[in-house]
């Protein structure tokens, strides 16, 4: 086993559903800082690829390796959902749907987890929810519940859920691809805002503009595979295989 | 001998302390119903297969046995075996089991049909899937459930006149003492059919309450 050297760093992931071969001999090294775009159409697995980082979907082979540690070491059961729930709490995760919690307000979602897992105390969570709930812009809305904000609020109180546990990495899954038009744009603001603080994301977006503004780099996925990576100047403009063209090409109109 | 109501306040003490037993029999089952029917649903649903096999046998025996046959075992049955439970302690154990299990059913229902990203985010978070269940699954499946779980509970009161034959002296059995010296079956009958429905609309009211406080955490 040699010795780790990137933040994240993904060795030869594999993943099959039974005989369905989702991600092929995958592997990918992102540095800290560094904002990495995944692109593709659906089913190239590349929401697969962003959840096996956190083990959500486990890989079936290859190694996820996080700022020094093996995210998905071989461990007895016990164990491993031991080390696995402290690996997660150092990855925050964004969902295409909200995921928000319905019974709980937008300072409940917020702290619920520091609560129960750091101990805070409820003047240490209120102080918490705020800080986090302002910087998505949210904090006016700090007791509404999720059934009383938009989708765009949704989202950015999502993403003032997964800060509060002061995570590592953020991965993005699609996390604007629910959402209205006119409600992409507070979201994207809010991603922007994480990537001037220098945050480490990762992030599977349908959004070629948006990807090309924040990313350092951009990855094309395609059955499986990674067919073709590189800045976003480089992988938009001139892109090298014909399988990048023909996606880039229906998916950025008037493209030149 | 024709109708007298005006023989009802005479004996209306005892109507009335029979009208606390009730409501006092039906609260403690109900909760207890409630409690064990969360503890029953998450054992159906996640436990390992030996917890699991004995509580279906359990499960079985409240369901598919009668409400009143329950009730002697435990009062009169269990004696046998050294447990000798005051009456109204045997009462709210046959009724809060017997219905928890149909709670059970209701909120196991409930549990699955929570959308499975709910357990997907509170994982991420670093829940485990213990704590995800207790603070994020549990209370949605268990929202989702209070409208049915209330028809539950009207049917527990009514239910509840059951326990008058181990000798709980709950609303029925005390209208029925009260008829063995006044020979007034109509107007006591009829009292009690009053008091019950009055207990009726007092539960469907804090239901109500209840439906309204959790609409918007839905």
């Amino acid at each position: 086993m040699t010795e780790q050297t990137h933040f994240v760093e993904i060795r030869h992931a594999q993943k099959s559903f039974g005989s369905l071969e989702v991600l092929k001999d995958i592997s990918l090294n992102v540095e800290r800082g560094q904002i990495v775009g995944i692109i593709g159409s659906s089913g190239s697995g590349k929401s697969t690829l962003l959840r096996a980082i956190n083990d959500l979907d486990p890989l079936t082979g290859g190694e996820i390796w996080l700022d020094g540690v093996q995210v998905n070491k071989t461990l007895p059961h016990r164990q491993y959902e031991k080390h696995i729930n402290e690996m997660r709490q150092h990855v925050g995760m964004v969902f295409q749907h909200f995921n928000l919690f319905p019974h709980m307000t937008a300072r409940e979602n917020v702290t619920m987890a520091p609560k129960l897992l750091k101990g805070l105390s409820q003047a240490e969570a209120d102080k918490l929810a705020e800080e986090q709930l302002d910087k998505v812009g949210m904090l006016e809305r700090i007791d509404y519940y999720p059934s009383q904000l938009s989708g765009g609020q949704k989202q950015r109180v999502a993403i003032a859920r997964a800060l509060a546990m002061k995570p590592k990495l953020m991965l993005f899954d699609e996390a604007t691809s629910a959402l209205d038009p006119e409600l992409v744009e507070e979201v994207n603001m809010v991603m922007k805002k994480l990537a001037e603080e220098h945050m480490t994301m990762i992030i599977v977006t349908h959004e070629m503009d948006f990807a090309a503004s924040v990313c350092d780099r951009v990855l094309f996925m395609d059955k499986g595979v990674v067919v073709e990576e590189g800045p976003p100047s480089v992988l938009f403009k001139n892109p090298t295989q014909d399988r990048t063209r023909e996606f880039l090409r229906k998916h950025i109109e008037g493209a030149s | 001998m024709g109708l007298d109501f005006s023989i009802i306040p005479k004996y209306m003490d005892i109507i009335l302390l029979g009208v606390g037993w009730t409501i006092g029999i039906t609260v403690a089952a109900a909760l207890l119903s409630f409690v064990c029917g969360i503890i029953f649903a998450v054992i159906a649903l996640y436990a390992p297969w030996l917890v699991r096999q004995p509580f279906r046998l359990i499960e079985w025996v409240f369901m598919g046995t009668p409400l009143l046959l329950q009730l002697f075992l435990i009062y009169f049955g269990l004696v046998q075996i050294g447990i000798d439970l005051p009456a109204f302690v045997a009462g709210i154990i046959g009724l809060g089991l017997h219905f928890a299990v149909y709670n059970s059913e209701l909120i196991q229902t409930a549990i699955l049909a929570v959308d499975k990203g709910q357990m997907e985010a509170a994982r991420t978070l670093g829940l485990s899937r213990t704590q995800a269940l207790r603070k994020v699954v549990i209370p949605q499946a268990v929202r989702a459930v209070i409208p049915p779980i209330g028809n539950n509970m009207i049917a527990l009161l009514k239910d509840s006149a059951l326990v008058s034959v181990i000798g709980v002296s709950e609303l029925t059995l005390s209208a029925q003492r009260v008829i063995g010296k006044t020979y007034r079956p109509f107007e006591f009958y009829i009292l009690a059919a009053a008091f019950y429905y009055v207990i009726n609309l007092c539960m469907e009211w804090v239901q109500r309450k209840i439906e309204r406080r959790i609409s918007i955490s839905r």
